[in-house]
């Protein structure tokens, strides 16, 4: 008799996932899925709403990224009200939102490194859920816990400072932002009193790298050998090649570094992505189109990024980026676990660039925005923490949007993480009897590394075919249900 | 000289000018009473019910009512707040309020109100009406979804000749506050922004003007709906 095991839901991820294995006779392993069974229909219900609505409806996707649809929907709306492409803004419009995004980024990344991450690596994967988790943490590595709390903190008063509000503030409307920064609270953060001030994020940011590092170098086969296949990656990158989190061109490198898109407008992004609907998931599948459903998948997100930039342009990020390339010959790196490393090079990376910011005049004054000649269609991008989200309007000549089509960083995992969970199943399910902890839990690392919001991700409403499927205790197909 | 004339608001003892409506005499004397429908500078009209006060024993609008000599006024008690509190329900779940991603948000009276009497769930069933929104004026759109019928834009937004730019249109439940689409089209920008401030909620909204004033500076982002009354000094 064929086995299914089924892992529901896969827990410290945001949002809910399903995994299901299917063991054939042999106990081997016949096929894995990772089911995405919620089901949220922004896209849909944002329409005929005022098109100015959108980085403040729509960041509601999401508690955790909210900073990231809240600009990358102000960015499209930034070409509907004539402000360009993305360089048009005023100094102090791009600067607030760039401050804005790097604090969103800082923020996220040390939630997930110290939060959902960090019990996995600390304790072992095949620990006993009760001590593996944040509140394990707390108790045994204080500091540590203490470290990721106030990280979070600090990342998320710039947001504050920034947007109005920690979660779902108002900072970015069309063409600019709403406010400027207070001098009051520039000071706050470059000389606030520890560890709440901007060096003293820098230095554990620092600490946060080394203490990857260390561990990596003890625990090489896991973090090496624990999900590894080859995969393109796509992200924005600055036109000279940078790493840009806010804005730029895309491009994409393929798993031996070919560049397989090459540094495009993303106003273009139709042209190159298109995205499949499978029955089993509420999650699409996109992929770039010149390759085809089968070979056009890719990877997005800290690990996508440092693959697809030439270089980092913040000094202590940079010097961590070229140890992190040594270490795969400056190819591209496909092992999933050096995603960890990848995002914490960025927590840096964000650090300094706060500092940078916060030390600009143009965010204390100047023009908050601008506008130009109206544009009844617009797209905008951003590198989220997790990967390339993408947000695309389009609106009637009342200013009401009459389409809207997302593709989150999470969606755009979604082949990567299926095939991670095949990897990691393979290896850790064949010929097994009985499924431990461990074992369990092994999927769920491997889908973690990618620091999915599944709910982000099944945002789309209308265009997806439900379908639902009764089974008896052997597996027999008794009924079915298919909406397309 | 008008007459002044003694009166009690719980029990407080008050004075005002005889003939002032009830809801301003208290306001002279650091008393709020909470109010919707009514607006400073235009004829009340005792629509909403929030103002309800028992006078000498009778439920009665005090946003309409002139203050008279020896009244005896009883406002903030627990049954007349429950029965404001009752009133916000209702309009909430007879309309599609969604504070989230309304430009009104922090400005608008209902939510103040709503804040102010700790409204944490309505106590009726929320009833989903399908409205629509209209935008097809030049200046303003008009989000039926949130309209609480106030007539506050009817009574306050006029053109020059004294005609209402605002109007009741169909009937019963299915009643809507519409902007006239001769009239409408003739509106100053100066007066869509005025019929922006005169609606309580975020019913009547400039275009493309979302969300330019910061979270934090908004009206009622730092004090509850009614404290700078309680807080002013009386005066006569
Ligand atoms: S304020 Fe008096 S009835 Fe509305």
């Amino acid at each position: 008799m064929n086995q299914k095991i089924i892992i529901e839901p896969v827990t410290r991820v945001e949002g809910h996932g399903k995994v299901t294995i299917h063991l054939d006779e042999e106990g081997n392993v016949a096929r894995t899925r990772l089911h995405i069974v919620e089901f949220r229909g922004f896209e849909r219900f944002v329409q005929g709403r005022p098109y100015w609505e959108m980085p403040v409806l729509v960041q509601r996707l999401c508690g955790i990224c909210p900073v990231s649809h809240h600009l990358a929907a102000a960015k499209a709306l930034d070409v509907i009200v004539g402000a360009g492409t993305g360089d048009g803004l005023t100094p102090t419009g791009e600067k607030m939102r760039r401050l804005m995004h790097y604090g969103q980024i800082f923020q996220s990344h040390t939630l997930h490194f110290f939060h959902l991450a960090s019990p996995d690596l600390l304790f072992g994967i095949d620990a006993d859920p009760a001590i593996r988790n944040i509140i394990g943490v707390a108790l045994k590595h204080k500091d540590l816990a203490v470290q990721g709390v106030m990280m979070r903190k600090f990342g998320q008063e710039i947001i504050k400072a920034t947007a109005g509000k920690k979660i779902h503030g108002t900072g970015a409307i069309p063409g600019g932002i709403n406010k400027h920064l207070s001098p009051e609270e520039r000071d706050m953060f470059l000389h606030g009193p520890d560890p709440l001030n901007i060096d003293k994020m820098i230095e554990w940011s620092v600490a946060a790298v080394d203490f990857f590092k260390s561990y990596h170098k003890k625990n090489k086969d896991l973090i090496d050998n624990f999900s590894v296949f080859p995969s393109n990656h796509l992200s924005l990158v600055r036109k000279d090649g940078a790493l840009d989190l806010y804005h730029g061109v895309l491009r994409a490198v393929d798993a031996n570094g070919k560049k397989i898109l090459n540094d495009v407008d993303y106003q273009d992004y139709l042209k190159y992505i298109d995205e499949e609907v499978r029955s089993w998931s509420y999650m699409k599948f996109p992929y770039l189109k010149h390759l085809g459903k089968e070979n056009g998948w890719y990877t997005v997100g800290p690990l996508a990024r440092l693959n697809t930039c030439d270089f980092i342009p913040t000094p202590l990020a940079q010097k961590e980026f070229e140890e992190f390339k040594a270490y795969t010959n400056g190819k591209p790196n496909n092992m999933s676990m050096h995603m960890h490393w990848a995002r914490l090079i960025e927590v840096l990376h964000a650090a300094e660039m706060m500092k940078e910011l916060l030390n600009d005049p143009d965010l204390l004054e100047g023009e908050l925005v601008v506008k130009g000649k109206k544009q009844y269609e617009g797209i905008g991008l951003i590198e989220a923490p997790r990967g390339t989200l993408f947000h695309h309007y389009r609106i009637n000549e009342n200013d009401q949007v009459v389409m809207a089509n997302l593709i989150v960083s999470t969606t755009n995992n979604n082949q990567p993480m299926n095939n991670a969970v095949n990897v990691v199943a393979k290896k850790m399910m064949t010929g097994k009897k009985e499924i431990t902890e461990g074992m369990k839990n092994a999927v769920e690392v491997a889908i973690r590394a990618y620091d999915p919001c599944l709910s982000c991700a099944t945002h789309a409403l209308g265009k997806m075919p439900l379908a639902l499927y009764l089974y008896d205790k052997d597996e027999n197909l008794i009924d079915e249900f298919i909406s397309q | 000289m008008a007459k002044i004339v003694n009166f009690t608001i719980d029990g407080k003892d008050c004075i005002a000018e005889e003939g002032l409506y009830l809801v301003q005499a208290a306001k002279n004397n650091g008393v709020y009473i909470p109010t919707l429908c009514n607006y400073e500078g235009i004829k009340p009209k005792g629509s909403c019910r929030i103002c309800t006060v028992r006078i000498n024993g009778r439920l009665m609008t005090s946003c309409t009512t002139p203050i008279s000599d020896g009244m005896k006024i009883e406002s903030n008690t627990e049954e007349i707040n429950d029965l404001r509190k009752a009133i916000i329900e209702l309009l909430f779940v007879e309309g599609n309020h969604f504070c989230p991603a309304c430009e009104k948000s922090g400005n608008c009276e209902l939510q103040a109100l709503a804040y102010r009497f700790k409204i944490m769930v309505p106590r009726y069933p929320y009833t989903f009406p399908q409205r629509r929104v209209d935008a097809s004026n030049p200046k303003i759109i008009k989000e039926q979804n949130r309209c609480i019928m106030c007539k506050r834009c009817i009574r306050a937004i006029k053109d020059e000749q004294g005609r209402s730019l605002f109007a009741y249109k169909k009937r019963g439940h299915k009643s809507e506050v519409v902007l006239d689409p001769v009239l409408g089209l003739q509106m100053s920008d100066e007066l869509a922004r005025k019929a922006m401030a005169v609606c309580p909620v975020g019913s009547i909204l400039v275009r493309e003007q979302g969300f330019i004033q910061p979270i934090g500076t908004r009206k009622f982002d730092k004090k509850p709906i009614g404290s700078e009354i309680e807080m002013s000094q009386p005066t006569k």
